[in-house]
């Protein structure tokens, strides 16, 4: 490495934490309902919204309510993008003729921007039109987006409500974070990029004679506003098929930064605003250190493994699958960040990655998001386990364990080893399926272990709702576009739900006051437990297969083995 | 069923902001502030466009500097990798390739980029050493007289580009403009 | 007969033999089946007695399987033992409590007739009469008469108890007897359902309910489980998948049904799963040694939970007798003369307060007890109609007649006006103020006047001692978090000053049970969890709105059914016990959680290589993922049965510790948790890899794989 990849990391985390409570505490005052510069310019939007949709913003929901509110909202936008893509052929904007998209592929993807994974069966420049681009995946990777950081906003109430039935009111929640979060940030980001040179126009795909007479179609299309916000809102899934290794998508190191801040601002952001909200912005700040250890845990094995020497090639510190313009830092980078955040988009080949780099980015989707994590989804997850470290460590000082003054019993346990156990089912069972299954083998790129890995970080990534790949699996079969689609919405919704049930419940109790027998969440203690039990939750759960893969084919790598 | 409608007029208002007028808005912009940056970043060479500045292009003739190996034959529809894991046998192979390639030079002298395939299918950029290998070759195959030979060598570290404000990125050279530069030379 | 005070040892011969037996019986799968992990345990064990049984039949004798087999039913065994081992103390305990049940005769009394009839029949409301030698048939209300009663059956108290009807000493408890006179009671509880038969239920765990943070534990080490049993199933074909890619023959896998089942048991959270209900069971067993009995384990959970202490001054916090502590003379009275004034009025008075003063008296002065009878003196005792006591001596050898009067401000300005010295009223008051101005009342003192022939000599400060060491006892309770509220009938400036003295957080003068009552309600209204202790029948409602209220046994029983335990010993100072007791066993619970998380660490570091170590061999040699075995097992059959025999057998060594509790001190919740975590769990990651280390070293050595 050389001195300016060191300061490039070093200029990424101090950005992310600069623009941490800056933008925390904006967000902070948007939630609370209090006044920021964007609300003379917004609030009247916002009214009239409420008023055309029929919504009254003072209504609270209980947590059921919200729940169904929800499932109903995220359902119509699946059946939006499901039908808009089987007959974008006979819909506007489609330049280049594309026929309508299959059944079981419009599901993938309908599914896959719904749930916030933004999975790519599909290869964007030949299969999507500009229509479904825009209207079916630029919306829904706004209200995916806004529909984590919902649940993460009832889950906060519920958390610091005293003796209330109620959580808040989705469609508010919903409102507000896509109209004063998301709509500026991706505004500003979108510019940002199409002065590196991102394509934003409506203009056909461009047909050449290179220098060299070769005929080269160069696809194009309105993909800075879509880019903007799939970075911003942990969406991932790209404009085109090689997402921001494409140099239309990515094209400079600047936009490649930008893209890499916006990755993580946003779940960065909200620990602050989390912090604000419950009243103790420590609370906030060791939930930040815990996932920033985490992070950083994972960047350093990748960028030793990355940087290590491979004897299969001779080589340490391989270009395979990356891109000269962001070179081996910016590649590893940026993988630990799209998999600590279940973002998703990359900027270079993950399958080609050497194999504890593939482990690391694999693990961060496995320990269930939480790393930062998705816009809300990666709070809430990690909340999740923060009941989990309560709970085992709260017992240990001898009290029945408490979270900001909440007691956690039987039912939060329960809901949150749901959360939990859901997403480990979906990793390692469909997984185990397709490793038996013709089906599930006939898609695989690569032989040996690497195969196995192929099929684990698959589901790991459906399952995590996070939507990278080792791309060298064929994932658009009828097998996988199904299975990974149900492992999508299991990931998904088999940890909102009990969330909310949390929520609910929480909001119900009383709120017992700190003491000194009160087990500490807001200090280092509590950062390094916190830290541990992810790391053995996640460990314990996903450890032999992990060795069956990746860990097998680094020691085989190591003995010049190939396949 | 209150909520079912609730849901379906706000989901229809989240559509047209986010969907259409946001996507507008951004290609507005675009159009009157960045016109060449929205539409491609287009190279025309005279009069002609060749290709787009940010995107790789296929040279296999050896009067051209050739850019990295692709795995979709700078056909970017769609782009992509060849996926490689790192005990594919797929790597040992691309290496035989690549040493055919370069036959008079020690194969461990030729940096990575130029060996493997790129992420996009497209990257446009070589590393400054891995251009540098193939001066000879083109000034060998052009029979250039030394002095022309200096040109290319002072062309190449001309548009070498250095990491943006000296921080961000890998020092590199576009291989497109550098093989429309190289042309200019007589 | 055995009094429960004198528990049986931890380990004792008869316990353990009985013990022996429940383990087997414990094996009914409808028993198993309330602990999922070790129902996971059990089927597994069955999984691979059918595999062995199978592969017996067949021919094959598979020592390994065999082995494993044997050491999965140990594993669920031992899990019954640590059980059966905690119930067998109740056990052995109700056994004797049983014994004393035995046919008593009830004195019925119906339409003012006696008859005899069997304590069985007695309804609630009957009336019985019982004399001395009498088992009392029923718990009940002595309704008239007063008697004393041998209550060592129930509390191992030899010394026996008085009690009277009305007021607080009115309840009688059924198998207790009485050693002289009569009584009339009042049955309160149905047959069956007397305090003895609780006791006895309680104690044997018969109706044991999981606690509430024990069924939180219970779903987190299910849910544990499943994952667990997701990745040992999702093994196999991720196995299948790496030998096809491998190119080995299918026939080489190690990945055989009993070896997966033992992973999935080592993984399993069995240590924690296999003692949890002995935890459990020994937390009420450690209260009921206390001789504190609780209706239920929520309580003795609640315990540890507790925020607040309501206790009540006297006997928890003082010693509960008032001491004399100075003599403050009136104007133109000498020190010695009140004094000797003083020492005369109490040399007959035998409570602890005027013997205190004649202590005074001669520590002061040198003022020797002299013989009231020689005097002629006659003794005028304490009574509740004049609150207080003095002497009269006689006119003698040229000496007046001397008429000397100690009591409170109120009564003896109430005597003085009996007796016509109203002047002398008006300047006691003005002299008392000089005397003490406040300062008495400040210092936590109440001023007892003394006068002689209606003549005011004084006053003698008398002061609550505060019991020692309980000021560090308060310490450590605020450590621990706990905030101590003192309850006294005193007033407001009398019990500033104790609770100043005691170390005490907060403190109600002049309580009545409904400023008790409304102290919890505003405590609870926070969030707080209250404990307090109480005796009479008007602490009833308080006990009850208490999260711990706990009743003394010489309370009425309106208080004991009210609290939600009961404390034998009658001692208030108790309640800090109860809720160490609680705070124990929560520790523990979440120690050994944590301790058996820790383990699977090392366990996989075994299993593992053991199960792969062939895997991806290029020639005969060990696979790539031997290297995983840092521990130098010998064999993958060594290493998977000596990560199995260890797993097993931490569940035996850890009995003691379940049923002890772990060590408990109290300190903030930060020092107890960075303690924990160092022992229980940097302990459980090391621990097994040692332990399983040396088993697999013993294993070898044996020959057995």
């Amino acid at each position: 490495m050389h001195l300016h990849e060191v300061v490039q990391i070093v200029l990424y985390l101090f950005f992310l934490l600069a623009l941490t409570p800056v933008l925390g505490l904006f967000m902070a005052k948007v939630f609370n309902g209090g006044h920021t510069w964007l609300t003379p310019l917004l609030r009247p939007l916002e009214k009239a919204i409420y008023r055309l949709a029929g919504i009254d913003e003072n209504t609270e929901m209980r947590w059921s309510t919200y729940v169904w509110a929800l499932l109903i909202f995220n359902f119509i936008g699946f059946v939006v993008v499901f039908v808009m893509q089987m007959i974008q052929d006979k819909l506007p904007l489609n330049p280049q003729k594309l026929p309508g998209v299959s059944m079981v592929l419009a599901f993938n993807t309908a599914v896959s921007f719904m749930t916030n994974t933004n999975w790519q069966s599909y290869a964007g420049e030949t299969s999507l039109s500009y229509f479904t681009q825009m209207l079916g995946l630029t919306v829904q990777n706004f209200l995916s987006a806004a529909t984590g950081v919902a649940v993460l906003l009832a889950l906060t109430r519920g958390l610091t409500r005293r003796s209330l039935q109620t959580i808040g009111n989705f469609w508010v929640d919903l409102v507000r974070t896509t109209l004063y979060v998301l709509l500026p940030l991706a505004f500003i980001l979108a510019i940002l990029l199409l002065g590196q040179g991102v394509v934003q126009t409506f203009s056909p795909s461009l047909h050449i004679q290179t220098l060299e007479s070769h005929t080269q179609i160069i696809p194009l299309g309105p993909a800075a506003s879509q880019i903007a916000i799939k970075q911003m809102g942990t969406n991932g899934g790209g404009f085109f098929n090689a997402n921001s290794s494409y140099p239309l998508e990515n094209p400079t190191p600047l936009s490649n930064f930008f893209q890499m801040l916006s990755l993580l601002l946003i779940p960065a952001a909200l620990t602050y605003t989390y912090g604000i909200m419950v009243n103790s912005r420590r609370q906030g700040w060791v939930i930040f250190a815990a996932m920033m250890v985490l992070f950083l845990m994972g960047l350093m094995v990748s960028l030793w493994a990355e940087y290590g020497y491979n004897p299969v090639t001779g080589i340490a510190g391989s270009m395979e699958g990356k891109e000269v313009r962001f070179g081996v830092t910016n590649s590893v980078l940026w993988a630990t960040a799209t998999t600590a955040a279940s973002n998703g988009s990359v900027n270079a080949m993950h399958d080609s990655l050497s194999p504890l780099a593939g482990l690391v980015a694999m693990f961060n989707i496995m320990l269930g998001e939480v790393i930062f994590g998705g816009v809300g989804a990666g709070l809430y997850g990690m909340l999740i386990f923060v009941i989990i470290t309560v709970f085992i460590a709260g017992l240990m000082v001898g009290r029945t364990p408490e979270y900001l003054g909440k007691k956690i019993e039987a039912f939060e346990v329960k809901m949150s080893m749901l959360a939990v156990i859901a997403p480990s089912l979906v990793i390692l069972v469909f997984s185990a399926i397709a490793c038996v299954t013709d089906a599930g083998l006939s898609s695989l790129g690569n032989k040996g272990p690497h195969g196995l890995s192929e099929i684990l970080y698959a589901f790991s990534s459906a399952g995590g709702n996070n939507g990278s790949a080792f791309a060298g699996l064929n994932a658009n079969t009828t097998f996988y576009n199904i299975m990974l689609g149900i492992a999508m919405l299991i990931g998904r919704f088999a940890v909102i739900v009990p969330v909310l049930a949390i929520a609910g419940s929480m909001a119900n109790k009383k709120n017992a006051p700190f003491s000194a027998g009160t087990f500490q969440t807001d200090n280092a203690t509590f950062v390094v437990l916190l830290v541990a039990i992810v790391i053995i939750v996640g460990g314990l759960t996903f450890f032999p297969a992990l060795s069956l893969g990746p860990i097998v084919e680094h020691l085989l790598m190591l003995a010049g083995h190939v396949f | 069923m209150r909520h079912l409608f609730s849901a379906l007029r706000l989901f229809l208002i989240m559509t047209v902001l986010t969907g259409i007028i946001y996507p507008l808005i951004i290609t507005g912009i675009g159009q009157i502030v960045f016109p060449r940056q929205a539409n491609g970043s287009i190279i025309t060479v005279d009069g002609k466009i060749k290709g787009s500045e940010l995107v790789g292009q296929k040279f296999i003739s050896s009067r051209y500097f050739w850019g990295r190996p692709s795995a979709i034959d700078y056909n970017p529809m769609p782009s992509g990798a060849t996926n490689f894991g790192p005990t594919s046998v797929g790597l040992p192979n691309a290496l035989q390739q690549c040493r055919k390639q370069f036959e008079d030079l020690d194969w461990r002298a030729v940096p990575s980029d130029m060996l493997f395939a790129s992420g996009s299918g497209v990257d446009p950029h070589l590393s400054p050493d891995a251009a540098r290998l193939q001066i000879n070759r083109i000034a060998h195959v052009r029979g250039f007289r030394v002095e022309q030979r200096q040109k290319i060598v002072d062309l190449m570290e001309h548009l070498i580009e250095t990491p943006q404000w000296g921080i961000f990125g890998e020092p590199r050279v576009n291989v497109f403009l550098l093989n429309v530069a190289l042309d200019q030379i007589k | 007969m055995d009094s429960i005070k004198k528990s049986p040892k931890l380990f004792d011969q008869a316990i353990i033999l009985r013990a022996l037996v429940d383990t087997f019986v414990k094996l009914d799968p409808r028993w198993q089946i309330k602990n999922p992990v070790m129902f996971v345990v059990f089927l597994g064990a069955i999984l691979t007695t059918a595999t062995v049984i199978h592969e017996l039949t067949g021919g094959k004798s598979d020592m390994f399987n065999i082995q494993i087999t044997f050491w999965l039913w140990l594993t669920a065994l031992f899990a019954n033992f640590a059980e059966a081992v905690a119930e067998g103390r109740g056990k052995a305990q109700a056994e004797s409590l049983r014994k004393m049940r035995t046919k008593t005769v009830a004195r019925r009394f119906v339409n003012g007739q006696e008859e005899k009839i069997s304590a069985t029949e007695l309804k609630v409301g009957d009336i019985v009469v019982c004399e001395a030698n009498d088992v009392i048939p029923g718990d009940g209300e002595v309704i008239e008469g007063i008697a004393s009663v041998d209550e060592s059956a129930i509390t191992g108290e030899s010394a026996p108890v008085i009690r009277e009807s009305g007021g607080d000493r009115n309840a009688v408890t059924s198998g207790t007897r009485v050693l002289s006179d009569k009584i009339i009671i009042r049955i309160t509880s149905e047959p069956g359902n007397t305090f003895l038969d609780r006791m006895i239920a309680l104690v044997e765990g018969a109706k044991r309910r999981k606690t509430p943070n024990e069924v939180a534990l219970t779903i987190l080490l299910g849910a544990l489980t499943i994952i667990f049993l997701l990745v040992v199933v999702s093994l196999l074909p991720f196995d299948i998948y790496s030998e096809k890619a491998a190119g080995m023959m299918k026939s080489h896998s190690s990945l055989t049904l009993p070896v997966l089942v033992a992973l999935l048991v080592c993984l399993a959270p069995t240590t924690i799963g296999g003692l949890l209900s002995a935890i459990g069971i020994s937390g009420m067993d450690r209260l009921i040694r206390h001789n504190v009995l609780a209706v239920s384990g929520r309580a003795v959970e609640a315990a540890g939970d507790i925020d607040v202490l309501l206790l009540d001054k006297t006997g928890t916090i003082t010693l509960g007798n008032r001491m004399a502590m100075e003599f403050v003379p009136a104007p133109e009275v000498t020190e010695e003369r009140l004094a000797d004034a003083a020492q005369l009025a109490s040399l007959a008075d035998e409570t602890p307060e005027g013997r205190s003063i004649v202590v005074l008296a001669k520590r002061d002065f040198g003022l020797r007890g002299r013989n009231i009878k020689e005097l002629g003196a006659r003794f005028v005792p304490f009574s509740a109609q004049t609150q207080m006591s003095g002497v009269d001596i006689p006119a003698m050898d040229g000496r007046s007649a001397r008429s000397i009067r100690k009591g409170s401000l109120e009564a003896i300005r109430a005597y003085l006006i009996a007796n016509g010295a109203e002047n002398q009223v008006s300047s006691m008051s003005m002299h008392v103020t000089q005397m003490i101005g406040t300062d008495i009342a400040w210092s936590g003192g109440t001023p007892l006047v003394v006068i002689e022939n209606l003549e005011i000599l004084g006053l003698i400060q008398l002061k609550d001692v505060v019991k020692g060491g309980i000021k560090e006892r308060f310490e450590q309770l605020r450590a621990m978090g706990i905030r101590t509220v003192m309850i006294t009938g005193d007033n407001q400036l009398t019990a500033a000053s104790i609770a100043a003295e005691a170390g005490v957080d907060d403190f109600i003068a002049q309580a009545t049970p409904e400023t008790k009552l409304q102290r919890i309600r505003e405590e609870q209204a926070q969030g707080r969890l209250i404990a307090m202790i109480g005796d009479g029948t008007n602490d009833a409602p308080a006990l009850a709105q208490a999260d711990v209220g706990v009743a003394m046994n010489t309370g009425t029983q309106a208080a004991r059914e009210a609290g939600n335990m009961v404390d034998l010993d009658s001692n208030p100072t108790k309640l800090i016990e109860i809720v160490e007791i609680g705070k124990q066993l929560l520790m523990t619970r979440g120690a050994l959680t944590t301790f058996s998380i820790a383990n699977d660490v090392a366990k996989y570091f075994a299993i593992l290589p053991a199960l792969f170590a062939t895997l991806y061999a290029v020639s005969g040699a060990n696979g790539p993922l031997a290297a995983l075995n840092i521990m130098k097992l010998a064999s993958p059959q060594s290493a998977v049965l000596s990560a199995v025999i260890f797993n097993a057998l931490i569940i035996i060594a850890l009995i003691p510790l379940a049923l002890r509790g772990i060590a408990y001190r109290p300190r903030g919740a930060n020092a107890i948790l960075l303690r924990n975590v160092m022992i229980y769990g940097i302990g459980g990651l090391i621990v097994p890899f040692l332990g399983i280390k040396v088993i697999d070293i013993l294993v070898i050595a044996l020959k057995l794989a």
